[in-house]
C-alpha cells in the first residue's frame, strides 16, 4: 500500500504538468481545421446534418460538425471573424438581417453566399381525435394576442372559446401549445401568423396609429394561459396534444409529417398544409430556410464547395431527395437550378 | 430511558384498587391521554416515512419501467437476408446499391414496374451499401462469389417489425404505405426479414438515419472527456485537500479559501461552461467541440467535490495515527504519505468516483463549448470533435423519427448502467479498504 502511495505522489504532479503542457500547445492545433463546421437554426439542423452525413459517406472529406444554436446565435458565431476558429456555414430559418451583415463586415466577413434551400411549413396541429377545423391568421391573432381592439379601444383579450371569435368554430377553450420566445419557430410564428393576422384587422391601425407600437402590440402574445409555452421539445407537445384533443400545437412541417397518424393540421384560410400548397405560396404559415457560407473559407477549409454541391444536388433537394424525406419542402425545379449555380459559384450576397 | 418504559408499563396496567383515587401523577387520566397521543404521533410519523419511501420506490419503478419498456426493443434491429452476387465489374464500379437492389428484387419476381421497385428500394437502409462495401474491403476474395448477407432494414421497417405502426389504421394515417407493409410481411413470412442483436447501436457514431445511429462515438467522447477530467481533477483535488487539511495554517486566508471551495461546489454547471467558453476557447484558442476542453471544464466542476470529499476523509483519520507516526520520528510528509493518505483513500475514492459520475452525466457546460453537436466521425484524439453520452441522448430525444424514441431510451439505459457500475465500484472500494476504529 505504501509503495503504491509513493507512485501516486510521484505521478500526480507529473500528470498535471503534462496536462498543463497540453494546454500550452493546444492553440497550435486550432490553427488548422480539416472539418467543416456549421452552426445555427434548430429548424435547419435536421437538413444540414442529413447533408453532412451523406457528404461524409463519400469518403473524400471528414463529416462536417453541425451545431444547433438557434438562428441568431449561429449568425453571431458565423459573423465573429474569419479563420479556423470560426464556423464556415450558418443555418438560418429566416433571411440574414442588415444589422447582421454589417456585424459580419465589421469582423472581416465581407463576402458570404446565400442559399435558399427550400421551405418549412408551420403547422397548427391538433390530435386526430378532434374534429378538423379551418383557422386563419386573423382568428389565430384574435385568439392569441394579449390585447385586441373592442369598440375602438385596445382591451385585454376577452376571448375564452374559439366560438367567441367565430361562431362556426368549436365551442372549446382556446389552448395553443407553442415554442418559447427564444425559439426560431416562435419568431416565425410571430411574423407569419400574429403580424399577418393583425394587419388584416383594420381596426388595429385606427386604435394604434404609431407603426412601431402597433407591431409590438400585434406580436405580443397573451399570458393568461391560452398560449402555453411548451419548450422546444416537439415530441413532448405531441404527447400533450394526444392527452387534450381540444388543444392545438405549433410545429414545424417535418414533425407534423412524421406524426400524421396522431396529428392533423388545421387548414389556414381553407388551404390544407401539403408540400404543394407551401411551394405554391398558398399556405400562409410557411417560411423559407437559408444557409450562409463564408466565401473566405472556401479553399482554406477542405470540401466547402463540394459540400454546397451535395446540398444542392438533386439527390438531396430534388423532388425525391433525402431532404424531402426529412420534411423539407423544396423550391420548384427551375428556381432550384438557378440557386444551385449561384451557390456553387459562391456568388456573394448583395444586401 | 428504561425508567420511562417501566413507568409506561405501570400506566397501562390497571390499578389493583380501582376505587382509590390515583396518587401518582403517572397514573392519572391526563397522563394516559398524553401517552396515547405520543404513541399515535410516533405511529403517524413512521407511516409517513414508510409512505415516502414507498412513493419514491414507486416513482423509480415507474421511471425505470417506462424507460425499459420503451428502450428494450432498441437492442434488436431488423435485418434483411439477401443473396448478393458480387459481380467484379459492379464492385469495381462501387455500385453496391445496385447489387443489393438486384438481390432484393430476386425475393419479389412478380414486381417489375418502377413504382413497385421504388417501394422495395425503401425497405433497405440507406447505409446497407456501405455495409457491403466494408465487407468486400475486409475480404477481397469475396468478389465474384455469391454471398448470403444480412443487411440493415430501413428504420420504418424496423419499427413495423417491432410493432411500432398500427396496422389497423388506414394507409394515410399510418405513415407507412400499404405496399411497404405488404412487402415487409412477405419477407417476414419467408424468413428473409428477422431481428438480431443491434451491434450498430454500440459501434456506430451518430447518424440522421435511426437504423445507422449508434452511441459508439459518444462513448469514446465520454471516455476521452473523463480521462482529461480525471487526470486533472484527481491529483489537483487530492493535493489541495492534503495541503489544506494537513499543512496549511488556520488563518483568515485558509478560511476564505474553504468558504470559496464550498461555494464552488454549489455553482450551477452552466457557469463552468461559460467560463470554459471565455477562457479555453476565447483566451487559449482551443478548438470547439474538443474533449480536451470538455474535460477541462468538467475538471473545474468536479474539483470542489473531490476536495471536500477528500478533506472529510482526511479529517476522519484519528489524530493518534499522526501522533504515533510523528512520535517515532516520521517527517510530516512521511506521516501523510505513509499513514494518513492510505487510510483516507476509501473516502477519497468514493468522492472521486461520485464526482466522475456527475461529470459523466453532465450536458449543460458542454453546450457552451460546442460539444452539443451532430458528430458522425468517432473521435481519435483529445482535439477531435466529439460529443458525450448524455448529449447524444438529448439530441436523439429531439429527433422527429419515432425509431429514435426507443434508441433514446436504450441510450439512457446504457448511461444508467455505466453510472450504476461506477457507484457500485465506489461501494466495493469502500468495503475493501474501509477500516473501523
Amino acid at each position: 500500500m505504501t509503495t503504491r502511495t509513493h507512485v501516486f505522489a510521484a505521478t500526480a504532479p507529473a500528470l498535471t504538468l503534462a496536462l498543463a503542457l497540453g494546454l500550452a500547445t493546444a492553440p497550435a492545433s486550432a490553427q488548422s481545421r480539416d472539418q467543416i463546421r456549421a452552426v445555427g437554426s434548430s429548424t435547419v439542423f435536421p437538413f444540414t446534418t442529413a447533408v453532412a452525413e451523406a457528404f461524409g459517406k463519400t469518403g473524400k472529406f471528414k463529416t462536417p460538425v453541425v451545431e444547433s444554436t438557434g438562428t441568431g446565435g449561429g449568425l453571431k458565431l458565423f459573423c465573429a471573424g474569419v479563420g479556423p476558429a470560426h464556423p464556415d456555414i450558418a443555418n438560418a430559418s429566416r433571411r440574414i438581417k442588415k444589422s447582421e451583415v454589417d456585424q459580419c463586415a465589421a469582423n472581416g466577413v465581407t463576402t458570404i453566399t446565400e442559399l435558399k434551400i427550400g421551405y418549412d411549413g408551420i403547422a397548427l396541429a391538433s390530435s386526430r381525435k378532434a374534429a378538423p377545423v379551418s383557422l386563419s391568421t386573423v382568428v389565430l391573432w384574435k385568439a392569441l394576442a394579449k390585447e385586441v381592439p373592442v369598440n375602438g379601444a385596445l382591451v385585454a383579450n376577452p376571448y375564452r372559446l374559439w366560438s367567441d371569435i367565430d361562431p362556426s368554430l368549436p365551442k372549446a377553450a382556446i389552448e395553443v401549445l407553442g415554442p418559447p420566445p427564444t425559439s426560431g419557430t416562435r419568431d416565425t410564428f410571430n411574423e407569419l401568423a400574429m403580424l399577418e393576422g393583425c394587419r388584416k384587422v383594420a381596426e388595429v391601425a385606427k386604435v394604434v396609429p404609431d407603426e412601431k407600437a402597433r407591431e409590438r402590440a400585434c406580436m405580443t402574445i397573451r399570458e393568461d394561459g391560452a398560449y402555453v409555452e411548451a419548450g422546444e421539445n416537439d415530441n413532448l407537445i405531441v404527447q400533450k396534444l394526444a392527452a387534450n384533443p381540444n388543444a392545438f400545437g405549433v410545429f414545424g412541417y417535418s414533425y407534423l409529417d412524421q406524426n400524421r397518424d396522431t396529428l392533423q393540421a388545421a387548414k389556414m384560410d381553407g388551404v390544407d398544409l401539403t408540400a404543394e400548397t407551401v411551394a405554391a405560396g398558398k399556405y400562409e404559415l410557411a417560411r423559407p430556410l437559408y444557409i450562409y457560407v463564408k466565401n473566405a473559407h472556401a479553399g482554406v477549409i477542405p470540401g466547402i464547395r463540394e459540400f454546397i454541391g451535395e446540398y444542392t444536388s438533386e439527390r438531396a433537394l430534388g423532388d425525391d431527395g433525402y431532404l424531402v424525406d426529412k420534411g423539407l419542402i423544396p423550391e420548384p425545379k427551375a428556381l432550384r437550378e438557378a440557386a444551385r449555380v449561384e451557390a456553387v459559384n459562391l456568388t456573394p450576397l448583395q444586401f | 430511558m428504561t425508567d420511562l418504559v417501566e413507568q409506561d408499563v405501570a400506566a397501562v396496567t390497571p390499578s389493583p384498587a380501582s376505587s382509590t383515587p390515583p396518587k401518582s401523577r403517572l397514573r392519572g387520566e391526563a397522563f394516559a391521554r398524553r401517552l396515547r397521543a405520543r404513541h399515535a404521533a410516533e405511529r403517524r410519523f413512521r407511516l409517513a416515512g414508510a409512505a415516502a419511501v414507498a412513493l419514491a420506490a414507486l416513482i423509480l419503478v415507474l421511471l425505470l419501467g417506462s424507460i425499459v419498456a420503451k428502450g428494450a426493443s432498441a437492442f434488436l434491429e431488423a435485418r434483411i437476408r439477401l443473396e448478393v452476387t458480387l459481380d467484379p465489374a459492379e464492385v469495381a464500379d462501387r455500385n453496391y446499391n445496385g447489387l443489393l437492389r438486384r438481390a432484393l428484387y430476386a425475393h419479389f419476381p412478380q414486381v417489375t414496374d418502377r413504382a413497385g421497385r421504388r417501394v422495395l428500394n425503401d425497405l433497405l437502409s440507406s447505409g446497407a451499401p456501405y455495409e457491403l462495401e466494408a465487407m468486400v474491403a475486409k475480404d477481397p476474395a469475396l468478389v465474384g462469389t455469391t454471398q448470403t448477407v444480412w443487411v440493415r432494414a430501413d428504420d420504418q421497417i424496423d419499427q413495423l417489425v417491432k410493432g411500432g405502426y398500427r396496422r389497423d389504421l388506414p394507409e394515410s394515417e399510418r405513415g407507412l404505405s400499404d405496399a411497404k407493409v405488404a412487402a415487409a410481411d412477405a419477407l417476414l413470412a419467408s424468413g428473409a426479414l428477422a431481428q438480431g442483436f443491434n451491434t450498430t447501436l454500440f459501434t456506430a457514431g451518430d447518424s440522421r438515419e435511426p437504423e445507422q445511429a449508434g452511441i459508439g462515438g459518444a462513448i469514446v467522447g465520454s471516455l476521452l472527456t473523463l480521462l482529461v477530467t480525471m487526470a486533472l481533477s484527481v491529483p489537483v483535488g487530492i493535493s489541495a485537500a492534503v495541503y489544506l487539511e494537513e499543512f496549511a495554517p488556520k488563518n483568515r486566508w485558509t478560511d476564505l479559501i474553504e468558504v470559496n471551495i464550498n461555494n464552488l461546489a454549489a455553482v450551477p454547471s452552466i457557469i463552468f461552461g461559460l467560463l470554459g467558453l471565455a477562457v479555453f476557447l476565447g483566451f487559449f484558442g482551443m478548438p470547439r467541440s474538443a474533449p480536451l476542453v470538455g474535460g477541462l471544464v468538467m475538471a473545474l466542476m468536479t474539483l470542489p467535490v473531490i476536495i471536500i470529499a477528500s478533506r472529510v476523509a482526511l479529517k476522519a483519520v484519528p489524530p493518534s495515527i499522526r501522533e504515533a507516526a510523528l512520535g517515532i520520528g516520521a517527517s510530516p510528509l512521511q506521516t501523510v504519505l505513509h499513514h494518513v493518505l492510505p487510510l483516507a483513500m476509501p473516502g477519497i475514492l468514493t468522492g472521486t468516483i461520485i464526482g466522475m459520475a456527475r461529470a459523466l452525466g453532465e450536458t449543460a457546460p458542454l453546450l457552451m463549448i460546442g460539444m452539443v453537436a451532430f458528430i458522425v466521425d468517432i473521435p481519435h484524439g483529445l482535439t477531435d470533435s466529439a460529443t458525450v453520452l448524455p448529449v447524444q441522448i438529448y439530441m436523439w430525444a429531439d429527433s422527429p423519427e419515432r425509431a429514435f424514441t426507443e434508441r433514446t431510451s436504450a441510450a439512457i439505459l446504457i448511461l444508467l448502467g455505466v453510472l450504476i457500475l461506477l457507484n457500485g465500484a465506489a461501494v466495493i472500494l469502500r468495503k475493501i479498504f474501509e477500516r473501523r476504529w
